[in-house]
């Protein structure tokens, strides 16, 4: 595969790398080596004991259901799972961080060798294949806070968050773009959703990325390799895509005044200022070696069978990139919609596949998934759980606009009504007075009308089909039930026969 | 390969120890002490010995995720040096 190049005016063209590490908090009842809850938001050093406070003498112990969503979520990156694995202390020195290390994983982590597969909706990218280096479990640091205080230079310091399980998703530097960047967080938090390992939710910190980004330059002599800088700070996807977009520009300009290639100076970590929308530098990194890494003694390696990772595969369930062929294959969805319908989650989807099996028309049910319903569901703030008709009543609804009862916009006035009262779609009808009206009736009216309106009639026959609107509104004055889609067409006929 | 006074101030660096010119002295002498005692492992030829992660014999201790109590705010901040209503407090991190 070759690199998308960049030709800067008048420049040196020039290929952009990212790999991205994301950190997702998983979705456990307690932190990944004590039983505190994990719970966000509670007041600051409210959940902690002896083993997240790093007292000494404290014993961690790892928490099964952390190591199992662990696993579930490799092996949906396709990750290997080796029969063997370890945890290492990870040291530095940070207030933050009590122990004085963190706990995590080196040489041995516990997934590996995975990948997950990026496409763009406007076709900004080619659909590519992104590599997952490995998939190690870790404990989260706490938080510090500055005072700002007149005065006092403090930092506050909150343990609630110390120990909660994180897994570190690690990329190989396959993005060759800052859309492809942000295409593959969407899709990897996507499939965590699907998975129901994590919240995901970038603003709460459960959903973290860093960005490692370097240019590959075309020169005279040779392609050379900017220095890698890693971005930290990005919480949104915008923010990733700004901030590698960002980045790329900064290190072109730099280059070409210092003309710094990788390895001239330790690996830099910049931070995304959301503000100012430009990265500032901040520490520079640590090299590894720094972190002294060495096995955890208070933690025995997690080994397991070739039945536990079947089992496991097992219990996956529908991933977005299968639900998104069958919606497309099996039931001829628009890529737009199927895309729609995916990115809602997996209940959305559920609630899809139930209407378009109710209805037994695929098309019609994807149309008013990505219209009316997601349109209330956006305006209520609700998820597709909370929503008021089951997919067996909206379904009876559209069954009136397959039998021809209900047009597509008196549906539309039938459903806000049913949002509104929890009433059945006949229901609803009766109260309204919405019929059928048969197509005898219908076809007596419009004789009447062509016969009545000799103007109109040829008004049309003169080449202006438009006319017919006279017609409709005439018909739904005297019958507010006419379908004025058969009516036009009814009409049309008549006059076409005249 | 010997331990140099360098890298023990180093060392100290990363581990926010502030070291007198003394301290640096006798730490490097203990220090290769300690380093020149685990060397003596080198004697002994590991070729066919497979790497060892953990001392014990065992493996897969793990613990259901069922909450326990935590500890009050107030025994969570007992021994703090510095510490407000809420929180330790430190130095200011940048």
């Amino acid at each position: 595969m070759s690199s998308p190049e960049t030709q800067p005016m008048g420049g040196t063209p020039y290929a952009v790398v990212v790999g991205l590490e994301v950190h997702v908090q998983l979705k456990t009842n307690t932190k990944l080596f004590c039983r505190c809850p994990t719970t966000f938001g509670q007041p600051p050093n409210t959940q902690t004991c002896p083993v997240c406070l790093g007292l000494p003498g404290s014993l961690p112990v790892m928490n099964r259901h952390a190591f199992e969503l662990s696993m579930k979520t490799a092996l949906a990156l396709n990750c290997t799972i080796p029969y063997f694995t370890k945890w290492d202390r990870k040291n530095y020195f940070y207030p933050d961080l009590p122990k004085g290390y963190q706990t995590s994983q080196f040489d041995l982590p516990m997934s590996e060798h995975g990948h997950l597969n990026i496409f763009s909706e406007n076709d900004e990218f080619a659909d590519k294949q992104i590599r997952i280096l490995r998939a190690h479990l870790e404990e989260d640091a706490g938080k510090s806070m500055h005072d700002e205080a007149a005065g006092v230079a403090d930092s506050r310091i909150d343990l609630n968050r110390t120990g909660t399980p994180l897994l570190e998703i690690v990329s190989e530097p396959d993005m060759r773009s800052a859309a492809e960047a942000k295409a593959y967080l969407q899709e990897l938090r996507l499939i965590l959703l699907y998975l129901g390992v994590s919240d995901c939710n970038m603003q709460e910190g459960s959903l973290r990325c860093d960005a490692n980004v370097n240019l590959h330059i075309d020169t005279p002599a040779g392609t050379i390799a900017t220095p890698i800088v890693e971005i930290k700070n990005m919480n949104s996807f915008r923010a990733v895509q700004r901030g590698i977009e960002f980045e790329v520009g900064r290190q072109y300009t730099l280059w070409q005044k210092d003309k710094q290639v990788l390895g001239d100076m330790p690996k830099q970590t910049r931070g995304w200022d959301e503000g100012a929308q430009v990265t500032r530098a901040q520490r520079e990194k640590e090299e590894s070696s720094d972190y002294r890494y060495f096995p955890c003694p208070d933690l025995v390696p997690v080994v397991v069978t070739d039945e536990e990772i079947q089992a496991m595969q097992q219990q996956i369930g529908t991933l977005p990139a299968s639900l998104r062929k069958q919606l497309l294959d099996d039931h001829q969805l628009t890529a737009h919609t199927s895309a729609v319908i995916v990115n809602q989650g997996l209940g959305f989807a559920d609630y899809f596949l139930a209407l378009a099996t109710a209805i037994d028309d695929s098309r019609l049910a994807g149309n008013w998934m990505q219209g009316e319903v997601l349109r209330i569901l956006n305006e209520q703030e609700q998820t597709i759980q909370q929503f008021k008709l089951s997919a067996a009543e909206l379904g009876e609804l559209l069954k009136f606009i397959q039998s021809g009862d209900l047009d597509n916009s008196k549906a539309k006035d039938v459903f806000a009504v049913m949002i509104e009262s929890g009433q059945s779609a006949a229901d609803v009808m009766a109260e309204l007075g919405i019929e059928k009206v048969d197509s005898s009736q219908l076809e007596e009216l419009c004789q009447r009308l062509v016969d009545n309106n000799p103007k109109i009639v040829a008004d049309v026959q003169s080449g202006n089909p438009k006319a017919v609107g006279a017609l409709i509104g005439q018909a739904r004055k005297e019958n507010s039930n006419v379908d004025p889609g058969q009516v036009r067409q009814i009409c049309l006929a008549l006059i076409e026969k005249l | 390969m010997a331990l140099t006074r360098d890298d023990v101030e180093k060392v100290s660096l990363l581990a926010r120890l502030q070291l007198t010119d003394d301290e640096l002295n006798s730490m490097t002498e203990h220090l290769s002490q300690i380093i020149q005692y685990v060397h003596q492992l080198d004697e002994i030829n590991t070729d066919d010995v497979a790497p060892l992660a953990h001392t014990l014999d065992i493996t897969n201790v793990l613990a259901d995720d069922v909450v326990a109590d935590c500890l009050s705010r107030e025994a969570a901040l007992q021994n703090a040096p510095q510490r407000d209503e809420e929180c330790f407090r430190v130095p200011a991190v940048l």
